[in-house]
């Protein structure tokens, strides 16, 4: 301890710099890289539990389950499981900004000269890296195990965009919730909620099999919209033979995304300002 | 009247609170808090739980909004250009705000490389910082591993990544080992003697006597006593003289000998068969105690001199017996 004056009077200061959300938001993602490394078996618990989903429904239910529409049920089970994973990615940054603002580290960046939407964008850009790697691994996954997409790459691109794009959204709820909720044991509970979410959907089955008014509340779920264009784009069933949905998902699966952005974007924002009361 | 400008206009204090507010819905943090901190001082903001210290920090170093009052760091408003004061503070809150996944290195760097440092900037800065605070053998590893002691100083040393004109520890040694404690002490110390204003809230009086060139004590959200360590001991009625007298029965006996020996009331507590006295000066009262104890055959199983106890700091402040005479400084 005794350099401890002379480190500090040759300290460095730094006055009137001007912040730089995009710098700060790139090295605050930085962070989670980081962990990436470290820590790498959460990242892979995550990806080896997508897949035995994966498994699970292709294998042991799937050949017992019949697509309106007819199609192999492995073909239209994996761009649900795309867009399944986008939703369980809500919870990831929920818990992260939970987390975060829980132990105080968010007050040490709130205490920094950076930009107030450095670490909002951090968590973004974070969380869209992690998401898109999970992405690619289950859809290698799924060509291993023989998912074939049927379309140009343009279609294939696009249905990727949409999915992330359902991420991107899923990234201000789960940002407005991490800080709302934090401290409580309601992260938990939306950490629970999110799998009814996630079933009452087209991702496992098609919404023509179920009674008529759980059809309607599962093709109205967001996650569907999503699932259902990276099905038509991809070149994969659906198991929708009517319907709404069925003709227009990928106007569906751009529309909710944006729907959920321009509600809880906002509503992020507002919930980071109010850490100041 | 004095109108100079410029380089003889006075220097702002590094710190000025006055007539701070902040209600939590019924609860009220900060009630009329005044503070001015001296740049290039320690200054203690004493005070028991609940009493608005961190409210008080978190207001100064723009992570909490006022709801009345003026708040400046360098002359600079907290409100007005909370950027500004960002730029010069440092804050070590009561809670670790490190991230644990990281090394002590990686956490430095970061946090160095946010302050607008270059990357081989903020790798230097980083080992001497891990050095000065005797943390080069564990940067590598993650801070999860570390002990109270490490993190807290890692913790701090993450705050001096620039060198802030006003630096906030609230709180630092709350949790910590002796040992612990000794060094974050002395990093404080080292700090202050580097020329940066130290904002310390603490519950202990000897950290804010240790420490703390002058000495806030904080009530119900405002400060109830200001003043030196010394000035506040004088107000305080200095050291106890505490004596556990062997038979309970003799303890109106011991506090009439001891009494008369201090020539200051003593006060008994049956229970524990404890007779205290408060004296000026203890290392010269005690020897006269002791004799008058013996010359009335009055047998006892302890005896200490002992600093006054935050309670009894409190007591002596907010106390009715207190409450007429004026304060340290008036305000």
């Amino acid at each position: 301890m005794t350099t401890t004056t002379s480190t500090l009077r040759g300290a460095p200061v730094r006055r009137g710099h001007r912040p730089n959300a995009l710098r700060e938001g790139a090295l605050i993602a930085r962070r989670d890289v980081l962990h990436w490394v470290r820590e790498p078996w959460g990242i892979i618990f995550g990806l080896a539990f997508n897949f035995m989903l994966v498994l699970m429904f292709g294998f042991l239910f799937g050949g017992a389950i019949a697509l309106p529409g007819g199609g192999d049920y492995l073909q239209f089970l994996l761009p649900g499981m795309f867009a399944l994973t986008m939703l369980f990615g809500l919870e990831s940054t929920m818990t992260a900004m939970a987390e975060d603002a829980g132990r105080g580290i968010t007050d040490r960046f709130r205490s920094l000269p950076i930009s107030s939407a450095s670490v909002a964008l951090g968590r973004a850009l974070a969380d869209l890296a992690s998401s898109a790697l999970s992405l690619a691994v289950l859809m290698l996954g799924g060509l291993v195990i023989g998912w074939r997409p049927t379309t140009g790459p343009a279609e294939i691109a696009l249905g990727v965009v949409l999915l992330l794009w359902l991420r991107f959204a899923l990234l201000w709820l789960g940002i407005f919730l991490g800080l709302r909720l934090r401290g409580s044991g309601a992260v938990t509970a939306v950490q629970v909620l999110v799998w009814p979410i996630g079933f009452l959907s087209t991702v496992f089955v098609s919404a023509e099999t179920m009674p008529g008014w759980l059809g309607a509340i599962a093709e109205w779920n967001p996650v569907s919209a999503t699932a259902t264009a990276a099905r038509v784009l991809f070149g994969n069933p659906t198991g929708a033979t009517s319907g709404w949905l069925a003709e227009n998902a990928v106007l569906a699966a751009s529309v909710w995304p944006l729907a959920i952005t321009l509600v809880f974007l906002p509503l992020a924002a507002g919930a980071y300002r109010r850490l100041r009361r | 009247m004095n109108t100079a400008m410029g380089s003889t206009a006075p220097r702002p204090p590094a710190l000025r609170g006055a007539g701070l507010a902040k209600r939590y819905g019924t609860t009220t943090a900060l009630d009329g808090f005044d503070l001015v901190v001296e740049s290039a001082t320690v200054h203690g903001l004493l005070g028991p739980n609940g009493a608005g210290k961190t409210t008080a920090v978190r207001c100064f170093t723009t992570l909490t909004d006022l709801d009345e009052g003026t708040a400046a760091i360098d002359g600079i408003d907290v409100r007005r250009d909370p950027a500004a004061v960002r730029e010069r503070i440092g804050l070590v809150g009561q809670f670790h705000a490190v991230d644990e996944a990281l090394t002590a290195r990686q956490n430095l760097v970061l946090f160095g490389r946010l302050s607008g440092l270059s990357k081989t900037h903020a790798h230097e800065r980083s080992a001497e910082l891990l050095d000065a605070f005797d943390l080069t053998d564990a940067a590598d590893r993650a801070v999860s591993g570390f002990s109270g002691g490490m993190r807290r100083r890692l913790d701090i040393a993450a705050s001096l990544v620039l060198t802030p004109a006003v630096l906030f520890l609230d709180e630092p040694t709350t949790g910590l080992d002796p040992r612990g404690r000794a060094t974050v002490w002395q990093a404080v110390r080292d700090i202050a003697a580097a020329g940066t204003t130290v904002l310390l809230t603490t519950q202990y009086l000897d950290e804010a006597d240790q420490l703390a060139d002058r000495i806030s004590v904080m009530d119900h959200g405002r400060v109830i006593a200001e003043g030196t360590p010394d000035e506040l001991k004088a107000r305080l009625g200095g050291d106890r003289v505490q004596v556990v007298v062997a038979d309970a029965g003799r303890a109106d006996a011991a506090a009439a000998s001891m009494a008369r020996a201090a020539g200051a009331e003593a006060s008994v507590d049956l229970d524990t068969r404890t007779v205290t006295v408060e004296v000026a000066n203890g290392a010269a009262t005690l020897a006269p105690i002791v004799r008058a104890l013996d010359a009335d055959g009055i047998a006892f199983d302890d005896l200490v001199l002992r600093r006054p106890t935050l309670d009894e700091v409190f007591l002596h402040l907010t106390g009715p017996a207190t409450s007429a005479e004026p304060r340290l400084e008036p305000r």
